[in-house]
């Protein structure tokens, strides 16, 4: 399954991070951040619920991130 | 400016004037306190007014790189602030010297960071205007007045009004009124069509002159409007090569500028110290060290890139032209191969009847053998035909009908057997035919096993088909080839008028695959390989390509889904147009990559030398970002390729 969510960061390099961030989060199989648009896509693994799952992407972005914030 | 934005600047406004009231007092004018107070009072208030001045500036930055060596996330770009600072203040403190250089390389790092976020945060609402097709909402009559609605919640089938400077929020069909539609914001196409009741009317165009009455044919999450804002919207999340590059480029790059500032601190002086019996000059290699740092930040390079890449789809989209990531922005501009499919691409893929040979009946009845044995099928060719029968076609007429793929069809007509299609078929039913020699696609029919004649239908040349050829092989590409589905003769023909390079006829649609595996394998290494189709049935082609371009893909669903690359009108100088944009697009992006890592390791070099004070370091950081960030904005302007 995939979503998009609105995220809502300040600098590029801090959405890369985000990215990686997201990426490394169990139960995400793939996600990708797109500065330009504000968004974040992420691609769950089957079974999984968005909503823990998500709840864990932003616990594991704002680590690396402070300023970020995800809308889900 | 968001509420953000606005409360950077005052801090900034603030904390430039403080320095430069600051700058105005001399240190001697301080050290006329110490007689009065105590001795250093002077040195101590000077000290702590500057950093007064530091903290309005720079506690965010300080704040973030604690909670980052917190975190255990050190080489960030605020640490790096933060290191450089710190180290250039406590320089100062030692020297009693220059405090000011500390405070202006926050000052300066921070206007950099508040341009970064205006500038960005506007050119994404300019490229989202641009792209705004989105209509707020649809009008419906209700008991004789007009009522606005949300068109998500609107059924299929519901009768919609749309007035004049109104947007067309739905697909649908005309049932009352006639107007003029302005489809530019769709196509980029600014010549307004006519459209009259019964006229399909697709969303996201505009009304010009008159009252519409449509009933939709689609739900709104189904309609154009709404496919092609996912699409645009989705577009950049697909990440081209040199994107990659660059988060993979700063995620080594930093560390390793990290460490070789570190290296710059200690080895100069050990080497001096140990070696050379020469004094460490600890100080001065720590200013080049702390220079290094700031020189080091990522920024330019990883906003510059994606942004470039964001303002070239923003601006092919606004021709007409749909990119659904960077990475096929990116794959196009190398394309050294086109590979077309005729109908509906380089010609207009409306047929008309040229002629009838042979036949062993009158003309018109043998058209109308042939038009009811081709009724159920939807291919221009069977419509060209039903269009020439010009009478409403009876189907229970017709029974028993298969169609034999690449060949034609059979087909029970009034009981009598009938066959239709090319020479393929009829030497597999084993009927003898007369050959034509005449241009075009010839059907021949065959009744109960019997030859009674031909047909001979022939397609229109695109107007633009040619200069479109030509235009790509101005703009790099090497070969140009031409699949169709018909007989050579035509083929030839065609491709000899257009100037096309190859061509291969005869192929059914499983055989286009085949050839264009055959043509990727055999210009491997040499560039990527476009295949443009008009969508309808060469989706497996389509993804197969190292690009698929999909022509007059307005309303066409399937299209859109197989495509890389959407024209959003039937014109083939689109294509030309699209590679010209790519092509401008990865060269801003090529161009910011060498200037800014360019620019970098020059003022890397220099630090090292300690020919760079940090001055020159500020504008190795912010200087080049703001250059990379105006460089890539102009992606956006593409109208004069």
């Amino acid at each position: 399954m995939k979503k998009t969510y609105k995220i809502e960061v300040d600098c590029a390099n801090c959405a890369n991070l985000m990215e990686q961030a997201a990426r490394k989060t169990p139960g995400v199989r793939e996600a990708t951040v797109n500065y330009m648009a504000l968004k974040m896509t992420v691609e769950f693994e089957e079974g999984q619920e968005p909503k823990t799952v998500m709840a864990q992407v932003l616990k594991n972005c704002k680590k690396v991130e402070d300023d970020c914030e995800i809308f889900f | 400016m968001t509420k953000k934005q606005k409360k950077m600047l005052t801090r900034i406004l603030a904390a430039a004037l403080m320095l430069v009231v600051l700058k105005l007092i001399p240190a001697a004018g301080f050290s006329r306190l110490d007689g009065l107070l105590f001795p250093g009072a002077g040195r101590w208030l000077r000290l702590a007014l500057y950093l007064v001045d530091y903290a309005v500036i720079g506690y965010d930055i300080l704040r973030k790189a604690v909670k980052g060596i917190i975190k255990g996330r050190v080489f960030d770009e605020n640490f790096l602030m933060a290191i450089a600072t710190v180290g250039a203040l406590a320089l100062a403190i030692y020297e009693n010297g220059d405090y000011a250089e500390a405070i202006a390389v926050m000052l300066f790092y921070q206007i950099g960071e508040l341009f970064e976020s205006y500038a960005v945060g506007k050119s994404r609402r300019n490229i989202s205007q641009l792209m705004d097709i989105r209509p707020d909402y649809a009008n419906i009559e209700q008991e004789g007045r007009l009522v606005q609605v949300d068109p998500e919640e609107l059924a299929v089938g519901t009768v919609i009004v749309v007035q004049p400077g109104e947007k067309v929020p739905i697909d649908g069909v005309v049932t009352e009124g006639s107007s003029v539609l302005d489809t530019s914001a769709l196509t980029g196409e600014s010549l307004p069509r006519e459209v009259q009741p019964g006229d399909e009317i697709i969303s996201g165009c505009v009304n010009l002159s008159g009252l519409l009455y449509i009933r939709t044919t689609k739900a709104f999450g189904q309609s154009t409007v709404s496919k092609i804002l996912e699409l645009v919207e989705n577009a950049s999340s697909r990440k081209s090569r040199s994107e990659d590059f660059i988060s993979r480029f700063a995620r080594i790059y930093t560390p390793a500028v990290c460490g070789a500032a570190l290296a710059l601190f200690l080895l100069p002086p050990l080497v001096r110290l140990l070696f050379l019996g020469l004094d460490a000059q600890w100080g001065q290699w720590l200013y080049r060290a702390l220079t290094f740092l700031v020189i080091s930040c990522p920024c330019a390079l990883v906003i510059s890139i994606p942004l470039s890449f964001f303002a070239g789809i923003g601006g092919a989209s606004r021709a007409g032209i749909l990119v659904k990531g960077s990475n096929y922005l990116e794959a196009l501009s190398k394309t050294r191969c086109v590979v077309f499919d005729k109908t509906g691409t380089l010609t207009e893929g409306v047929f008309a009847v040229e002629g009838i040979h042979h036949s062993s009946m009158e003309n018109e009845k043998l058209i109308e053998y042939a038009a009811l044995a081709e009724s159920a099928s939807s291919h221009p060719i069977s419509r060209s035909l039903q269009r020439a029968y010009g009478k409403e076609i009876d189907r229970s007429r017709v029974t028993d009908i298969r169609e034999i793929s690449g060949q034609g069809v059979t087909a029970l007509v009034d009981g009598s057997r009938v066959a239709a299609g090319n020479d393929k078929l009829m030497r597999c039913l084993g009927i003898d035919f007369v050959p034509c020699r005449s241009v075009g696609t010839i059907i021949h029919v065959a009744i109960d096993g019997a030859y009674a004649g031909h047909i001979v239908i022939s397609d229109l040349i695109k107007a633009h088909a040619k200069a479109a050829i030509s235009a790509l092989k101005e703009n790099g590409v090497e070969q140009t080839v031409m699949l169709t589905g018909d007989a050579s003769a035509v083929a030839e023909h065609v491709a000899q008028k257009l100037g096309i390079d190859r061509v291969y006829s005869q192929l059914l649609p499983a055989d286009k695959v085949e050839q264009v595996e055959q043509l990727l394998a055999e210009r491997k290494g040499r560039g990527n390989l476009a295949f443009v189709g008009d969508g309808v049935n060469d989706a497996p082609v389509l993804s197969r390509a190292d690009i698929g371009i999909a022509m007059g893909a307005l309303g066409s669903d399937a299209a859109i889904e197989a495509a890389d690359i959407v024209l959003m009108d039937d014109d083939p100088l689109k294509i030309a147009k699209a590679i010209k944009i790519s092509r401008k697009c990865l060269r801003i992006v090529y161009e910011n990559i060498v200037f800014a890592i360019g620019i970098k390791l020059i003022c890397l070099a220099l630090g090292a030398l300690g020919l760079a004070n940090m001055w020159l370091a500020i504008f190795a950081d912010v200087g080049v970002m703001v250059i990379a960030v105006l460089n890539a904005i102009r992606c956006l302007f593409v109208d004069k390729l």
